[in-house]
């Protein structure tokens, strides 16, 4: 018997699944807190399925709460740069292709300093140590405590980014500090830019992971725990604590997922609504189709092995404004049931309007029956509209594709789309998320040096390769599942022996039930 | 003729000098900021045909030269190129009023519209390539005598040299160790010409060709059109493979990104190996043993959908392409050319069939 | 100021060939050609670094290269006077003399070669009072003086000029490739200094002491008289062992050729064993059994000297073999390698020993190598 979550900007979904049957599932709004809503809803789970704690094996956890941080600007902590390369990399400073607003929102500081190596491990320059330390003091003068560093070919050589990092330890305390090289690739744009926003979300990670354990630990429930990262594999609840940027595509990725395994169709492009955003991505038999180079992430460019999937701001809890109409992206998110105007506040959301429009009958729809019928028709216009744009950005053809719709938002979406040939709502369609998450496999990585002259290409990467399933099956895999999804070579010219940096990753389907 | 480029121009360019880049040329993403980062701090730059010449006005192509494995990570200083500039304009004595690109694909693209920004000069609309090609000796003036004595380059840090070469190939083979010893990436000034030298010897109209090609993709995208069909429409390109990336081996030498790509087909093409040499440009496309494109025909991978090219340094397992290839400058079909870029000279023993006879 | 002779040059090649170290290339070539030339009638004046003017332009002349490769690619002639042009026009005015960068081997005869074909005096001063394998370990630019604008000219005609270079580490490994592209032979000409700084940063007269070195050895061998005791009247130093060659391991990396020698004790060293290794120069000597090095005798900076024990003949890297009978001498070097900042880039631990410690050979005031 496994659990999975998903906390998502309104609510709080968690299923129970044995093998493939789901045996029961329940929905609560997300709470400001985050662990009351995943206590609530599992109480609401087992006390629905009568299991007990004890029997449950495992509990796999998808969340957008850090996509959304991100995408609305919201609950990023201020951060600040420190990008080891000069004299190189100054045509082109950290923060140079982001929105604005992101910048804005996260102070734009940054500092360029010297060192940095070249592609066969020599100095750039040599590392000043006392630059990095008047940076530092400067960071830890202006309140900042959250820093990215980056270097350039630190994935080959991390040593300056570490030797970076302890003075930076040294001079700011409690600082939160994100490594460019534990995060990204070859890529020094992007692996910065990964950083940056790895650095801006650490508070944040803190908080909501502790929420995650605190839920758990109050109902007894005492199975290991997972989170879901960008991939589709899970990976710990201490590593997501470091990493938050690695879970920005889990939620596209465990609703596409989830709704395949739904409705059974292995090609259609999905639209999961939720709380806040929306998120639209195409299935490609069975499986999510990658972004092939890059990824924008909030308009930021990162280059993770991702879902190609287009986000934009709408959600069953995003603001209507009116004079002229505006949807949002701001949402009132977990507030729903105390900000909407159906649960008696006061903000006019997208659900409002969906029960004004008898889409959908909840909370009490006398609290919308003043709202103008012209708004409510332009409203229900505007939202579908701005589901037919993406699809239609997403889709390949130009003809009419079928589209699966999940996700708890999927009341504001009527019963046809232009340039949508059939539209999909399979049974369960409110979790699929959850549901993506409790079927999501585990991953192993083997990230190694290779001496090419000591054992030959092929060699090396068939040891990488049985590496990586070993790793996937300590994890707990079916071993007949493993397969190898990554294969990554880079070449180490500085090393002699013509060493090569080898990673590879495999997934398999965790043992559980 | 004249026109500007202005930042959205540029966004064009990269994007068909990218396609025109044949896997190579260098990070379209990172010349293209540079460009648009300059064009914001200094307007817009001046495109002007060569005919906008006088026949003794002087012009020197602007580039960057080294591994594109390393040009996405070290990001240049940023007055690299004023520096070389500033070298060769002393070198030659007189001075020089247009800037050019010595290799339209790729990065060399948007480069030489950084320095155009910066000086305040205006931009030929012709480069020496039609294309990208690894070596600096393979430049449509080379076959007509022009050297690219005085040669100067800079690093970002502080590095300068000033070549003066018996021939443009060992110009090559100097400026490459140089390159090299300033990690992979230089700055480099070259190939001075007057007004007359550029009709002669240049190939003609490439930058606004890499600005349409730029503009049919993206409109084919927004229009929902094939993306695929704009390209060839702008360039005459034939599909001659699709299929998947199940192979991809790299290895830095000397400089240079050396390796090959392994596709298995897709569709009309399954059952079929696609196999693609490349030394950063891709050279030689052969399927099941037999080469069926080589240099100087322009080979290049596209992704399957978008119809976004593909560098070598980004291909990666599972990549989803479609390979095009087109036919290159006449200039470099003739007896002299293909001794400077045909397969042999890349060690390839083959001969050089143009990819029209094949696939018309 | 003198003006160089037949004999001059004869008594500078053995010099120079001492003051080598094993290393430097064999200055025969060199030596024949300049003989030709003063036969042609050309002219070389020397003249002290005190004779140099203060604001005077100068800039150092040496072959860079594999010596194995200089004895079969013979130069054209003309590098030097294209290296000198390309030079002078970068700097937009003519240079007024010629600085010597190596008095050890066969770049002690390249600037009289210059100075010769180009009618510039040569300054009787050098960058090492020795021969060393890499550009940084240079008297110059360890004080500090810039080491561009430099040219290197191969024998084709193709000139690279390095108009700037972050250091002399960055242009040794700059130069060195590109002198392996030459074809492992080119002539350098660097850098543009000013008579004042040449003054104070040259080891001084040593193409005298190389002179006086070499006079010193023709005179003991027509004699009969002991060469290695001429010798060291001269430099000073020490004799630290005469033997036999017994083994010599060589393995060549990069242009430059290591390795080992060991020497089996003769006379009143019978019974024991001198270990030497070297990179084209020698560099560390120890004293010890026949597989054992029990105790350093001698290191970098200072010179290790190794002469033919009959003819006092310097014997180079490439010409050692089992067999020789050799005499081995250690003869201080210059002062400004002795510094702490010096010792960095010409000590044992710049070419990786790094638990040898160096103890300068005691000098005499005035003696040998200044």
């Amino acid at each position: 018997m496994r659990i999975g979550i998903d906390v998502g900007g309104t609510n709080t979904d968690a299923v129970l699944m044995t093998g493939r049957t789901v045996v029961g599932w329940a929905k609560s709004p997300t709470t400001r807190d985050v662990s009351s809503g995943i206590t609530n809803v599992l109480q609401a789970l087992l006390a629905q399925t009568q299991v007990a704690p004890q029997d449950i094996s495992a509990v796999m956890l998808g969340t957008t709460h850090f996509t959304n941080a991100v995408v609305e600007r919201k609950s990023l902590s201020k951060t600040a740069v420190i990008r080891i390369g000069l004299p190189a990399t100054s045509a082109l400073p950290p923060y140079i292709d982001w929105p604005e607003d992101l910048t804005a929102a996260l102070g734009g500081v940054y500092y360029l300093v010297h060192g940095g190596y070249e592609f066969d491990g020599r100095p750039i320059a040599a590392l000043d140590e006392d630059e990095i330390r008047e940076a530092a003091q400067k960071i830890h003068a202006s309140g900042i405590d959250c820093v990215a560093i980056s270097s350039v070919f630190s994935p080959v050589n991390p040593d300056q980014e570490k030797r970076a990092a302890e003075i930076v330890a040294a001079e700011i305390p409690n600082v939160k500090i994100s490594l460019s090289h534990e995060i990204g690739r070859i890529g020094l744009l992007e692996r910065e830019n990964a950083a940056a926003m790895n650095a801006c979300l650490s508070h944040l990670a803190v908080r909501i992971v502790q929420s995650f354990r605190d839920a758990l630990a109050g109902l007894g429930i005492q199975a290991p725990f997972y989170i879901s990262q960008n991939d589709g594999t899970l990976m710990s609840a201490e590593f997501v604590e470091k990493y938050p940027v690695l879970t920005f595509a889990s939620g596209p990725t465990n609703s596409m997922r989830g709704a395949a395994f739904l409705s059974g169709l292995k090609d259609a492009v999905v639209v999961d609504i939720g709380g806040t955003t929306s998120d639209v991505g195409v299935l490609s038999q069975g499986f999510p189709r990658e972004a092939s180079i890059s990824v924008r992430i909030g308009g930021v460019r990162t280059n993770f092995r991702m879902p190609d999937v287009l986000s934009f701001g709408l959600g069953g809890g995003s603001h209507v404004k009116t004079e002229p109409l505006e949807i949002g992206p701001q949402s009132v998110g977990y507030e729903i049931t105390s900000r909407a105007l159906i649960f008696g506040g006061n903000d006019l959301t997208t659900t409002d309007i969906a029960v004004a429009a008898g889409m959908v009958d909840i909370g009490d729809k006398s609290r919308v029956a003043h709202l103008e019928s012209d708004l409510v028709v332009s409203a229900i216009r505007r939202m579908a509209e701005m589901i037919e744009i993406s699809v239609d950005r997403m889709k390949t053809t130009a003809g009419a594709v079928p589209v699966i719709l999940v996700g708890g938002g999927i009341i504001l979406v009527g019963d046809s789309l232009a340039g949508v040939s059939e539209l999909h709502r399979p049974e369960h369609a409110s979790v699929a998320n959850a549901i993506g998450a409790a079927i999501a496999q585990v991953g192993g990585e083997v990230d190694r040096i290779f001496s090419l002259d000591a054992i030959p290409r092929n060699e090396a990467l068939e040891q990488a390769k049985a590496e990586a399933r070993a790793r996937v099956l300590e994890s707990g895999a079916l071993p007949d599942t493993i397969e190898i999804v990554d294969v990554e070579e880079v070449p180490l010219a500085y090393l002699p022996g013509s060493a090569t940096r080898i990673r590879v990753k495999a997934v398999g389907t965790l043992a559980v039930d | 003729m004249r026109r500007m480029i202005g930042i959205k121009e540029v966004e064009d360019i990269a994007l068909g000098a990218a396609v025109l880049g044949t896997g190579g040329g260098g990070d379209p993403y990172v010349g293209k900021l540079m460009a648009q980062q300059a064009i914001r701090e200094h307007g817009p730059v001046e495109l002007v045909t060569a005919d906008e010449m006088a026949p003794e006005d002087m012009s020197v192509a602007i580039a960057m030269m080294g591994a594109p494995t390393v040009m996405v990570e070290k990001i240049p200083g940023g007055n690299e190129c004023v520096q070389a500039f500033k070298a060769v304009q002393s070198y030659v004595g007189k001075e020089i009023r247009y800037i050019y690109s010595i290799e339209a694909g790729g990065i060399n693209s948007t480069i030489p519209i950084r320095l155009a920004a910066q000086l305040g000069l205006p931009l030929l609309d012709l480069d020496g390539m039609g294309r990208a090609f690894p070596e600096i000796q393979m430049v449509t003036h080379n076959l007509f005598g022009i050297t690219a004595t005085p040669f100067t380059m800079a690093d970002e840090k502080g590095n300068s040299a000033v070549l003066a070469t018996i021939d443009n190939r060992w110009m090559e083979t100097f400026a490459r160790g140089i390159a090299v010893n300033m990690g992979a990436t230089a700055h480099i000034a070259c190939y001075a010409a007057t007004g007359a030298q550029q009709q002669e010897s240049a190939i003609h109209g490439t930058m606004s060709l890499a600005e349409n090609i730029g503009k049919a993709i993206r409109e084919a995208r927004t229009a929902h059109t094939n993306p695929i069909a704009a390209i060839q429409q702008t360039t005459g390109a034939f599909v001659v493979f699709h299929g998947k990336l199940i192979d991809v081996q790299r290895r830095t030498v000397a400089g240079f990104a050396h390796g090959s790509a392994v596709l298995e087909g897709i569709g009309a093409h399954s059952g079929t190996t696609m196999n693609i040499q490349f030394q950063n440009e891709n050279l030689i496309a052969e399927t099941d043993g037999e080469v069926i494109v080589s240099v100087p025909d322009l080979i290049t991978m596209v992704e399957e959908d978008t119809g976004e090219p593909i560098t070598t340094e980004q291909l990666r397992y599972g990549f989803r392409v479609l390979v095009l290839a087109m036919p290159c400058h006449p200039h470099w079909r003739t007896e002299q050319g293909l001794k400077v870029v045909g397969p042999r000279y890349f060690g390839y023993d083959t001969d050089y069939v143009p990819v029209e006879t094949r696939f018309a | 100021m003198w003006s160089l002779s037949h004999d001059d040059v004869e008594a500078i090649a053995i010099g120079a060939g001492i003051l080598g170290t094993g290393g430097g290339g064999s200055p025969y070539l060199g030596k024949i050609r300049m003989q030709h030339l003063l036969r042609q009638g050309y002219t070389v004046d020397i003249i002290s670094l005190d004779e140099l003017a203060d604001n005077a332009l100068t800039c150092e002349i040496g072959w860079m290269g594999a010596p194995t490769v200089g004895v079969e690619k013979i130069h054209a002639g003309d590098e030097a006077q294209w290296a000198l042009a390309a030079l002078e026009k970068y700097v937009g005015q003519p240079l007024d003399a010629i600085l010597c960068s190596e008095i050890g081997g066969s770049n002690s005869i390249a600037p009289l070669e210059a100075g010769a074909l180009t009618g510039k005096p040569v300054v009787d001063g050098d960058a090492m009072g020795r021969a060393f394998p890499k550009m940084q370990m240079s008297t110059h630019f360890i004080a500090g003086v810039a080491c561009t604008p430099a040219v290197l000219v191969d024998e084709k005609g193709n000139a690279i000029l390095l108009s700037h270079m972050t250091d002399s580490f960055a242009l040794e490994r700059f130069t060195r490739d590109l002198c392996v592209q030459m074809g492992c032979t080119a002539m350098l000409a660097l850098p543009v200094m000013r008579g004042i700084q040449a003054k104070a940063t040259s080891v001084p007269g040593t193409i005298t002491l190389a002179r006086h070195v070499g006079e010193a050895v023709l005179a003991a061998r027509a004699s009969k008289d002991s060469v290695v005791a001429a010798v060291l009247a001269i430099t000073g130093g020490i004799e630290l062992f005469t033997g036999k060659l017994v083994d010599v391991q060589r393995l060549t990396a990069r242009g430059f050729a290591r390795g080992e020698l060991v020497c089996e004790g003769l006379g009143a060293d019978r019974g024991e064993w001198l270990h030497i290794a070297f990179q084209n120069e020698n560099l560390i000597a120890w004293r010890g059994g026949q597989a054992s090095r029990d105790q350093v005798v001698a290191c970098v900076p200072d010179l290790i000297c190794l002469l033919e024990t009959d003819t006092g003949e310097p014997i180079t890297t490439e010409q050692l073999r089992y067999g020789l009978r050799v005499t081995v001498l250690a003869i201080p070097c210059t002062d400004q390698f002795r510094t702490e900042a010096a010792l960095k880039i010409v000590g044992p631990s710049a070419f990786g020993y790094h638990d040898v410690i160096y103890h300068p050979l005691p000098k005499q005031a005035g003696m040998g190598i200044q």
